[in-house]
């Protein structure tokens, strides 16, 4: 079963065309990686799916045409996205980014269990829940970020190179976080730069060359592939 | 000495009515700037078209209810004015300002101003004439202190405050206090917040920015349509003009707080009342403002983002 199909993505920036005909399929319950270098056309990529920018070609989310849907309306349908840079609200509280991230939701209760049950997988932001967000470290404001997204129980959860700046050690974090939300059902796209550790998480992958697709399998194959091991792993 | 003293707490009482109304504007400058940062050059004569809701409304609604506590009338016409002006708002920023949002930002300026003209010159073609605001509630003057005039020949001085300038400083509190609290506590206030900080990310939370743009525009011109019915009752003899100024002037001290920060703009707004009356005690009247806004210029060159505001991006 498909979770997001995109057939023939193209988004121009006036005469720069930064993606040029995407076709890929992100199936229900995988985690599937796009992993390319700087300029590539990840995050334009991610931004036209989550209805951020103009584009053509076509998006479905569960088998539904985005088209014309407004980013906004996207997360009640099940998508989040955590974008490039994390997108804190560096003014607002930790308690206030989570909560606005479940926004969309009325059940109050169920929305405190979730807050609980995040607090309790992630100590740290627990002990700074009334600090500005702004002073979190980048390994904690890429951790509220993803609980962020996560407060509006998505099916489908974007993620922009969420290992951008960090140390190995809370890459390492992060992505055995990934690894736990996708076991419990949540759909993963993740773009990656790093794609020796986007490739060994994800089930199946796709690169990205100034936006366009070149290579596509699973990741295994991927990881096996010489062209990846000298292009994208220094190998 | 003491009457000095006398005339200084006088005038006092006076900064604080002041205040209170210029920061009542002043929020409205704030908030926008907030969401939008972008100056509402037509919020002045969305003040001034505050006074003139309350004359109208208070030709209609008074009659009908001669038998309610003026008080009560007082309050439901503050609420009228405020919801009619406040809709107002949000109607300029979704026909005028809206479509403009990509646009260089010097057309936003230039469209704000033209409607402020507009507004201005359609209340003219309505009102050629001054008009004058029915008081509406008994005015009282409460003597706080007396003193003889020592010399023994004029008249004995003394310090007063009257029920208009205690009504008009109170509704300007509880109004504070209510819009610092839908600010700090309630979901819309955050998302306000949020956008402030970094509308982009904001519609991935799933909320609807141009929504919360709305509301913000909608309470921002709901405070300055109840600081022109303050104002009104006040000075009551009303003119489209009266909106330019006093616009202005509440302006300069949402820049003085901090432009983009609530309780800078309330803090510029009783600075700068208290400003402008201080420079009648001890100086000439005729260099009221002249005084005023070369001490406001000092404070901006020492601190150019306003007393509470910060750089861009950094707003705590
Ligand atoms: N707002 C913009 N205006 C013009 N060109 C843009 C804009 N945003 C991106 N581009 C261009 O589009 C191309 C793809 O950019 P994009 O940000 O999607 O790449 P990316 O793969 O996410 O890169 P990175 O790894 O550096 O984040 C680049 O050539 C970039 O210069
Ligand atoms: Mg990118």
């Amino acid at each position: 079963m498909s979770a997001l199909t995109v057939e023939n993505l193209t988004v121009s920036y006036g005469d720069i065309h930064a993606v040029k005909g995407l076709s890929f399929e992100v199936r229900q319950g995988e985690i599937f990686t796009l992993i390319g270098a700087n300029g590539a056309g990840k995050t334009s990529t991610l931004r036209a799916i989550s209805g951020l920018l103009r584009h053509g070609g076509q998006v479905s989310l569960d088998g539904q045409g985005l088209r014309g849907v407004a980013a906004e309306n996207l997360v009640s349908l099940g998508m989040a996205h955590v974008p490039e840079g994390r997108g804190i609200f560096g003014n607002l509280t930790v308690l206030e980014n989570l909560k606005l991230g479940a926004w969309i939701r009325h059940d109050a209760k169920a929305v405190a269990e979730d807050l609980e049950r995040m607090l309790t997988a992630l100590p740290r932001l627990r002990e700074r829940l009334a600090q500005a967000a702004g002073t979190l470290s980048g390994g904690e404001q890429q951790m509220l970020a993803v609980a962020r997204a996560l407060m509006s129980r998505p099916k489908i959860l974007l993620l922009d190179e969420p290992s951008m700046g960090l140390a190995p050690k809370l890459v390492k974090e992060i992505y055995t976080l990934l690894k736990q939300i996708n076991e419990t059902g949540v759909t993963l796209l993740l773009v990656e730069q790093n794609a020796n550790i986007a490739l060994k998480l994800a089930h199946r992958a796709a690169v990205l060359e100034t936006g366009l697709l070149t290579l596509a399998g699973d990741s295994s194959q991927l990881l096996a592939d010489p062209r990846i091991r000298e292009a994208y792993l220094g190998a | 000495m003491l009457h000095d003293l006398l005339y200084l707490a006088q005038q006092t009482i006076n900064a604080l009515q002041q205040g209170s109304i210029y920061a009542l504007i002043a929020l409205g400058y704030s908030m926008v700037y907030g969401v939008l940062t972008m100056i509402n050059f037509a919020h002045g004569d969305l003040f001034m078209l505050g006074a003139f809701a309350c004359m109208l409304l208070a030709g209609v609604v008074t009659p009908l209810l001669t038998a309610v506590p003026p008080i009560l009338v007082f309050i439901l016409i503050l609420l009228m004015v405020m919801a009619v002006i406040g809709f107002l708002g949000a109607f300029i920023e979704r026909v005028a300002y809206r479509p403009l949002r990509g646009a260089p930002r010097v057309s936003a300026i230039i469209t704000a101003l033209g409607c402020g003209l507009l507004i201005e010159s359609l209340t003219l073609v309505i009102f050629p004439y001054s008009q004058s605001i029915p008081p509406l509630l008994a005015n009282r003057t409460f003597e706080l202190m007396k003193v003889a005039d020592p010399a023994g020949a004029g008249a004995p001085l003394t310090l007063t405050i009257t029920a208009l300038q205690i009504l008009i400083i109170r509704v300007a509190i509880v109004l504070m206090v209510a819009l610092d609290f839908l600010i700090r506590k309630t979901r819309y206030g955050m998302a306000m917040r949020a956008i402030s900080f970094d509308a982009r990310t904001v519609p991935l939370m799933g909320i609807p920015v141009d929504r919360i743009i709305s509301m913000t525009f909608l309470i921002g011109a709901g405070l300055g349509g109840a600081a022109g019915m303050l104002y009104g009752l006040a000075y009551p003899v009303i003119a489209p003009s009266m909106g330019i100024l006093v616009g202005w002037k509440a302006f300069i001290a949402a820049v003085v707080g901090g432009i983009g920060s609530i309780r800078g703009a309330v803090l510029g707004g009783f600075i700068l009342g208290a400003v402008e009356v201080l420079a009648v005690v001890f100086f000439e009247s005729t260099y009221r403002d002249l005084i005023s806004y070369s001490l406001l210029l000092v404070i901006l060159i020492f601190k150019p983002y306003g007393l509470l505001g910060s750089a861009p991006n950094q707003k705590v």
